[in-house]
């Protein structure tokens, strides 16, 4: 079915529904969650709308009124979603979808509201991954919300990990805070001395226990680990001045500083004693990295909601901008139709929606795929444990070599029977699905909150200078400054594009990028309307560009894609985020295309709502192709050494008289030469001869085709537009402002 | 009362008052645009009733809540993970049309059917709890037709408050012009009440009472009846929103006293 064909049916009639979004992002069949979205709704248009619309947010302190937000997380179940049922929580099995949806609902009114329901998880997760039983039994109930009939406060928590002060956001691996052996009586726990400074630390105001990085200052300890100290413990539990943060001030921020006696066995993962060393289990970062690889999805959920929580403000402002104005009369086109009879208004606010679908779309994928690895990852450990496979380095020796086996057989064509075996075999899934889950994670928070970020501001642009005073409908000034805070929690971007400079030249992950080639290709066959066609080609574009860089030097002999090389490798690393955005987003389309009409309240406006999201999409890849294509070019040429107007520059030039001789064999051929000197020498105005693109042809032929499956794009631009101005919105916002 | 009260509380769910209601015509009859985009709500009037027969339920050892409810079922499901979190009850769902333009003796002869083929309802001590009225359009009658369908006869409507005396009886307050309240005694079950807004407050979400609800809701919601309601029971000759008029005019200086005064002048004028 043609695209023009479809538009002609039927357009969009309304804002996608809670229904819709659900089957999109694959939870219509968890009712848990859907309940959860209502209950943290309830809380995030309710109490945490009204507290920002009263002001709360132009204070750095600590308030009755902010902690009055965290009280009603508690009672809607909110602080609840981190525990287990069996530690008071109520959602069984794995999370990361669930905080994932949390986040977006809080952030879809408030950033630092977000944040500060995060923050607590943060601080629980160093020992919900890599705590000791008798650890997460503590500090789980501890910080699950009374149940009924129970007379107690939860506890909070905080984390705090903090580079040499006075940064924030710097670098995950430089330490600030030492741990010293104390008091070591024979057979008794050793008692740890732990100095720790802390910066920006999110609820220090008011938490209860901190999960706490620290490097050791005594040779009888053994590198790095993350202790948890409590308020009580003997010494200073200073929580230090609040941070005067510009952004997010519904969350508690401050710069604490820790002096504080407390029991090894506060160490996160607990501790051997070696030749009468104290070893802890695990270093700081590598209960970094399990934690930060999960959380760091919620992050970039809360830019995607942003985006699309500016929609409907923005429809409404436009469509109302000329009323009360003496010219505008009813039935005008100005009084009617306002700002959206101008095609740039439309355009614009098309790019914001399609930049928040993708975006949902990339972290909701991020998160359902941390679901499914959840328990891989504990089963691939138990069957590694089984083989009798010990220790970090043989543990990663052996998963390579199940990597090499499932990248070949990724490899094999579909149908192939040898394939079966990676979904039969559980180390091939574990490795399979961890290559993708270590792309997609660090994808989405870079890409969500980075370019998100840069999507935000046009949509505070799109309402004037409303859009930057505090009664701006949808507090879309303060979301637009907030996700420039969420570009940086939890690593900034610099730690996303580093780590996916390293994961996105895994084989395993690779391989299944070509499948997605070929998978692009089949939708596109089926669905031209979607752009896959142009992110199959952009897909093939980064492909070849990566391989391309990986064996190639600079003009100095210079090898292009390394570590230290990260003018290569980071620009390569922003270019995968958009392909991998755009195709998530395809791909939650197609899902409520297939089974939407299994619902009727979806049913009635399906092919309007499919046919729309599917014009975003092709708005969107059209965009992500241009940018990957902007990128790889760039990379593949901006390390060639431009030809200059010097002897060897003149040896690829044809001279003028060689060319009028020539003239006679070959008329016309003066005509198409560019680079001719003169016989005085003079040569044309210009930075040198032009460049050639040796060995780079088949990136030319791939950019050129590029370009042209750009075809059609800007008509489905027009169509959303088209649909923008007409969709039915509600009579008003369903939160303070 | 020793065994409590099988209390059924008869509700559905209305489009959003937030959103755009647009009545247009179909070749069914009047409906309202997009109704089963758009998201909706439990009708308020009979949330109010489900709040207070929870309530009630609460204070009396060994009573049971029903929630009776005719709507599309896909709108009847998403309506059940807010509601559901809020109190505890049994759905009984009827999958059929809910809009407002449904003949209301249709509406009540279906909701009566319903109530009558729940399992182990004791009809001596039950309570029909309803709404007085509705969001999606007051016709005000169908708590009634369904109580004479049960043959309910002591019935109330405009309740307000519900209080159980020592010896069993009810002391209901129903709204009656003037602000006032009609105060009446009625010696039990049973009895119908059509609720005005009562006196309780929204009850927040709790997820764990939502979790237990949802175990017997969502397979209930799965084997609702499919009805549709009697042909040409009711016909319209139009439907249209009341009429709107917005006059806005800035002012700065003026009293609350004067700007009282001068939307009461414009109010007679209109």
């Amino acid at each position: 079915m043609s695209t023009a064909t479809r538009h002609k049916l039927e357009m969009l009639r309304t804002l996608p529904s809670d229904a819709a979004r659900q089957i999109q992002w694959s939870f219509a069949d968890r009712y848990e969650l859907q309940m959860l979205v209502q209950s943290v709704r309830a809380v995030a248009r309710g109490p945490v709308a009204r507290l920002v619309a009263q002001g709360g947010r132009n204070t750095h302190e600590w308030t009755p009124a902010k902690a009055e937000m965290l009280e009603a997380f508690d009672q809607s179940g909110i602080t609840a979603v981190f525990m287990d049922p069996e530690q008071g929580g109520f959602i069984a099995g794995p999370r990361n979808l669930a905080l994932a949806l949390v986040a977006f609902e809080l952030a879809w009114v408030d950033g630092g509201a977000a944040t500060a329901s995060l923050a607590g998880c943060l601080a629980l997760a160093p020992i919900h991954e890599r705590g000791t039983p008798e650890q997460q039994d503590r500090y789980m109930k501890l910080a699950a919300p009374p149940q009924p009939g129970e007379d107690r406060k939860p506890w909070r928590g905080a984390f705090c990990l903090t580079e040499p002060i006075p940064y924030v956001g710097v670098d995950t691996g430089m330490l600030d805070g030492k741990i010293r052996i104390v008091e070591w009586k024979p057979g008794e726990e050793p008692i740890l001395q732990v100095e720790k400074r802390g910066r920006f630390i999110t609820n220090i105001g008011f938490a209860n226990f901190v999960t706490a990085a620290v490097d050791s200052g005594d040779d009888r300890i053994k590198g790095s680990c993350m202790v948890i100290l409590e308020e009580g413990d003997p010494g200073i539990f200073d929580r230090g001045t609040a941070t005067k943060k510009m952004v997010h001030q519904l969350s508690s921020t401050g710069d604490p500083i820790f002096n504080l006696r407390v029991p090894a066995s506060r160490i996160v993962g607990g501790y051997d004693i070696k030749d009468g060393v104290l070893v802890p289990r695990y270093s700081h970062s590598e209960v970094i990295e399990a934690v930060f690889r999960r959380t760091r999805v919620t992050v970039g959920v809360m830019t995607a909601a942003k985006l699309l929580s500016a929609v409907e403000p923005v429809i409404r402002y436009q469509r109302g901008r000329f009323r009360g104005a003496a010219t505008a009369t009813p039935g005008s086109v100005r009084y009617e139709m306002g700002l959206q009879a101008r095609e740039d208004a439309l355009h614009r606010l098309v790019d914001v929606w399609a930049t928040g679908e993708a975006s949902a779309s990339l972290a909701f994928a991020a998160a359902r795929a941390f679901d499914e690895l959840d328990p891989l990852e504990r089963e691939a450990d138990r069957i590694i444990a089984e083989r009798g496979v010990s220790g970090t380095r043989a543990k990663a020796k052996f998963l390579r070599q199940v990597s090499d086996e499932a990248a070949s057989l990724l490899r094999l064509m579909p149908g192939d029977p040898r394939r079966e075996k990676l979904q039969s075999d559980t180390l091939m899934r574990f490795v399979t699905l961890d290559s993708l889950a270590d792309i997609l994670c660090p994808a989405a928070k870079l890409w969500n909150t980075g370019w998100g970020a840069q999507m935000m501001r046009e949509a505070v642009s799109l309402m004037g200078g409303y859009g930057i005073t505090e009664d701006c409908p949808g507090f879309l000034g303060n979301k637009w400054m907030d996700a420039q805070l969420e570009a940086t929690y939890e690593g900034p971007e610099a730690v996303q594009r580093r780590q996916l400079s390293v994961t996105m030249t895994n084989p395993v992950f690779l391989a299944q990028l070509r499948n997605w080639i070929r998978e692009m290709r089949g939708i596109a066959s089926e669905r031209p309307g979607t752009g896959a066609c142009t992110l199959a080609t952009a897909m093939t574009m980064w492909l070849w560009t990566l391989e391309r860089l990986q064996h190639s030097t600079d003009s100095d002999g210079g090898k292009l894609y390394q570590s230290a090389r990260q003018g290569v490798t980071f620009p390569l690393a922003d270019a995968l985020c958009w392909l991998l955005a755009a195709r998530c987003q395809i791909l939650d389309v197609l899902e409520l295309d297939r089974r939407g009409a299994q619902d009727s309240s979806v049913a009635e406006g399906l092919s309007g709502l499919v046919n729309f999201l599917t014009d975003l999409c092709h708005v969107q890849t059209a965009r992500a192709g241009g940018e990957a294509a902007r990128i790889c070019a760039e990379l593949v040429f901006g390390y060639n050494r431009h030809p200059a107007w010097d002897e060897e520059g003149y040896r690829g030039c044809y001279q003028q008289d060689e060319l009028d001789a020539l003239e006679g064999f070959v008329p016309g051929i003066a005509a198409c030469a560019t680079d001719v000197i003169a016989g005085d020498g003079s040569h044309p105005s210009k930075a040198g001869p032009c460049a050639k693109c040796n060995g780079a042809e088949q990136f030319l032929t791939l950019h050129s085709k590029l370009a042209t499956c750009l075809t059609g794009s800007r008509l489905a631009k027009d169509r959303a537009a088209e649909a923008v101005s007409k969709l039915m919105i509600p009579e008003v916002l369903d939160y303070p402002a | 009362m020793s065994n409590g009260y099988h209390i059924v509380v008869c509700g559905s769910v209305v489009p959003d008052p937030l959103q755009t209601l647009e009545p247009i015509e179909t070749p069914a009859g009047p409906a309202l645009k997009n109704e089963m985009l758009l998201p909706a709500v439990l009708d308020p009037w009979a949330a109010h009733a489900l709040y207070e027969a929870a309530n009630l339920a609460a204070h009396a050892a060994g009573s049971k809540v029903w929630l009776v409810s005719l709507g599309a079922r896909a709108k009847l499901r998403q309506v059940m993970m807010t509601i559901a979190q809020k109190v505890s009850f049994e759905l009984v769902p009827i999958d059929g049309p809910a809009s407002g333009f449904i003949d209301a003796h249709a509406t009540a002869a279906l909701l009566a059917e319903a109530i009558q083929s729940i399992t182990g309802l004791d009809r001596s001590r039950l309570l029909l709890f309803g709404g007085w009225e509705s969001a999606s359009r007051g016709a005000g009658v169908t708590m009634q037709l369904i109580g004479e369908r049960l043959g309910i006869l002591d019935q109330f409507q405009g309740v307000d408050q519900l209080t159980m005396q020592p010896d069993g009886a009810f002391e209901i307050l129903e709204r009656i012009e003037g602000g006032r309240h009609q105060v009446s005694l009625c010696q039990g079950p049973p009895a119908l009440f059509g609720w005005a807004t009562g006196n309780l407050p929204e009850p927040r979400n709790n997820p764990q009472i939502g979790m237990a609800n949802m175990r017997a809701i969502m397979p209930a919601l799965q084997r609702a009846k499919t009805v549709a309601p009697a042909p040409d029971a009711l016909r319209y000759r139009s439907a249209s929103p009341p009429k709107q008029q917005r006059q806005t005019r800035i002012v700065k200086n003026l009293s609350a006293e004067e700007i009282a005064r001068e939307i009461v002048a414009w109010i007679e004028k209109a």
